[in-house]
């Protein structure tokens, strides 16, 4: 029977039903890390288990650590104390991690995949709602919540109901200055903050293929600001150059046999689907977010939608005024004080030489404080061979140490009460970056031109 | 895990929709390392200012509203996958959330702290919004047994979807790790038979 490559995923994985349609899905690879894990390491001691399969698991400490003077021990109590508690659990319970100060130190959803860990035909979880990064690769990879990172430690499995399969196809060519980050923020756009809910989606199509790997993640990262369960893109020739030769990448006759597997991983032609969205990549400009949730995104020529003209007015009313925006009005010109660009949506090294190409020989407008925060430590030892820093630092941005940083309001890095922030990252949540703070969402590239000009204005016009 | 019974009580109303799970519980407050005391936090920047002072406008704070049922909007715990969401409304002392449509992750991290998601239709939803609005005392009865949520004054009810399981881990006060472990020889097959990537 013709299957979805969701389905192939799954039904490997399957270890027996449960009564009433749920499965025992095996897991492959769990990431964990210092904010979701702690409870779980404590159910397990409560219960005295240990970690049955603990190699299966990967630890970093990235929502919660400073992005500067990482060398020094954490300032602030609390986070230093649940950064200890989790390099205390991981040599407890005998977990790799990747701590501060490691070389391979970072946000989970970059690391993995950089150092080969994420490869095609996977199952991956993390307490952390971003897990569908991973599916870039072939993978099913979802958020889940700490009680299910005590239960994968404990037996390597979760008890789950098999989600509604979802493809979005978008065929055609991006036109310069539209990037991947935009593909998504317009999928969202379309299919509202809950359009996904229930269903695990598929990317498919020719402007889907095109992209590299690195912008592929970018999609798939963001499936969960749908309300998707994850998202995935089948593997192809891009994606197995991409894990060959990474540090923990099959070698060989492995590599080889590994190889066979994923060329298997592709939804098959008269495979159904639940759900199905086209979409032509000739419509999609750069994308901007409006409100307080990642739905709420409209194209740089166009305006903010009239309170009439939606659902839910009371919502939509209390959103706008968090924002300070007014229906009907265009965020172009726009000034914007601060500029975020890093998280596990758009900081890795495609993103950061995408920003270094856009500000060499450029200085960042006065009113602005703009910051680039890489994804790892690898992603900033290269930013450093290729002397990107140094570009950076000359067009008066911040380069700083890896972490989630400014992307979620709880380390140190936070935007002021008020102020806007063109940001990179994924969720513009009231509060998100900060209690008061306003999030606009953007591409790496929107987020570069917002801090040269010190307004919002349309990267298309004013490319390298 | 305690054990879910039928609960009869007033709610509280939160009629706002897409309430993500930032606004439950601002990620300033998942620093700690246990379960407890997260519902002193709850929805922490719409229920007190930056000075800590409680917020008169937000339901929380007016004492009109009391009870174990938190009625909401649709998209009830969208966003981060935190479950610091579900302990923080569970803490507070909410043991059922009503809405018209709930996010994924948050569904799943309810139904494994005892705190149950119902959902209903829009039309059943705006129907409690109404009779709450019009007596802020209005009885609801959620029985899990026989998947039935009531406005207990008129009598209108719904019948509300629960999954078998999850139905007989509410009720039983079991978790999915006392399955997990019931299931470890067939796991250990499992992995004996799978290629190794």
């Amino acid at each position: 029977m013709a299957k979805t490559l969701f389905d192939k995923i799954w039904d490997a994985h399957v270890v027996a039903p449960v009564n009433g349609g749920s499965e025992v899905l095996y897991i492959d690879r769990q990431f964990i890390h210092e904010v979701t894990s702690p409870q779980a390491f404590d159910g397990l001691a409560k219960r005295g288990l240990p970690v049955l399969r603990p190699e299966k698991t990967v630890a970093t400490a990235d929502h919660n650590v400073p992005t500067a003077n990482q060398h020094l021990p954490i300032k602030e109590a609390l986070s230093r104390f649940q950064v200890d508690k989790l390099t205390e659990n991981c040599e407890k319970f005998g977990v790799q991690l990747y701590g501060l100060g490691h070389a391979y130190h970072g946000i989970v959803h970059v690391i993995g995949p950089e150092l080969g860990i994420t490869k095609p035909g996977m199952t991956i979880v993390c307490g952390d709602s971003h897990t569908s990064t991973h599916g870039a690769f072939g993978c099913i990879a979802f958020g889940i919540g700490t009680s299910q990172v005590e239960q994968v430690l404990a037996s390597q499995c979760l008890v789950l109901k098999r989600p509604k399969r979802m493809r979005i196809t978008i065929d055609g060519e991006l036109s310069p200055g539209v990037l991947s980050k935009d593909i998504i923020l317009y999928i969202i756009s379309k299919l509202t903050a809950s359009g996904g809910t229930g269903h695990f989606v598929e990317y498919a199509g020719s402007a889907i293929r095109a992209l590299s790997m690195e912008a592929r993640m970018t999609v798939c990262n963001m499936s969960i600001e749908m309300g998707a369960r994850g998202g995935m893109i089948a593997p192809d020739e891009k994606t197995f150059e991409y894990v060959k030769g990474k540090k923990f990448a099959p070698t060989g006759a492995a590599y080889e046999e590994a190889l066979a597997h994923w060329k298997t991983l592709y939804t098959d032609e008269d495979a159904v689907f639940d759900t199905e969205y086209h979409y032509n990549a000739e419509d999609i400009e750069p994308m901007l977010t409006y409100g307080t949730n990642p739905g709420m995104g409209i194209k740089i020529s166009e305006q903010i939608p009239m309170v009439a003209k939606v659902d839910n007015p009371t919502t939509y009313k209390k959103s706008l005024d968090y924002m300070g925006l007014k229906e009907g009005e265009s965020l172009l010109g726009k000034e914007v004080n601060y500029v975020f660009i890093g998280s596990c949506t758009n900081s890795r090294i495609e993103d950061l030489r995408l920003v270094a190409n856009y500000v060499s020989g450029k200085q960042k407008a006065d009113n602005v404080y703009a910051m680039i925060v890489p994804g790892s430590k690898l992603v900033e030892d290269q930013v450093k061979a290729e002397g990107l820093d140094k570009i950076f630092r000359a067009a008066g941005f911040d380069f700083r140490e890896p972490g989630c940083s400014a992307c979620l309001g709880m380390n140190e890095d936070k935007v002021p009460k008020g102020e806007y922030c063109v940001s990179t990252s994924n969720r513009n949540f009231e509060g998100r970056q900060g209690p008061g703070a306003r999030t606009i969402l953007a591409s790496p590239l929107m987020a570069a031109a917002t801090a040269i000009n010190g307004k919002i204005v349309d990267v298309r016009k004013n490319l390298n | 895990m305690e054990k879910f019974s039928t609960i009869i009580s007033s709610a509280v109303p939160l009629p706002i929709e897409e309430v993500d799970t930032d606004q439950i519980i601002p990620a300033r407050f998942l620093k700690a390392t246990t379960r407890e005391g997260f519902g002193d936090n709850l929805f922490r920047d719409w229920r007190y200012h930056a000075d800590d002072s409680p917020k008169e406008d937000f339901i929380l704070n007016n004492p009109v509203y009391q009870g174990q049922v938190l009625v909401a909007g649709k998209n009830f715990g969208c966003g981060s996958s935190r479950e610091h969401a579900a302990w923080a409304i569970h803490d507070y002392g909410f043991k059922v959330v009503v809405s018209s449509f709930f996010a994924d992750i948050f569904r799943g991290n309810s139904l494994n702290n005892g705190l149950l998601p119902v959902q209903v239709s829009a039309d059943f939803l705006h129907e409690i919004f109404t009779a709450i609005e019009t007596d802020p005392n209005t009885q609801l009865k959620v029985d899990l047994q026989a998947q039935r949520i009531t406005i207990v004054a008129t009598g209108a009810s719904e019948q509300f979807d629960i999954d078998p399981y999850k139905k007989m881990c509410l009720s039983e006060g079991y978790d999915d790790i006392d399955y997990l472990l019931s299931q470890k020889s067939k796991i250990e097959e499992f992995e004996n038979q799978q290629v190794a990537w």
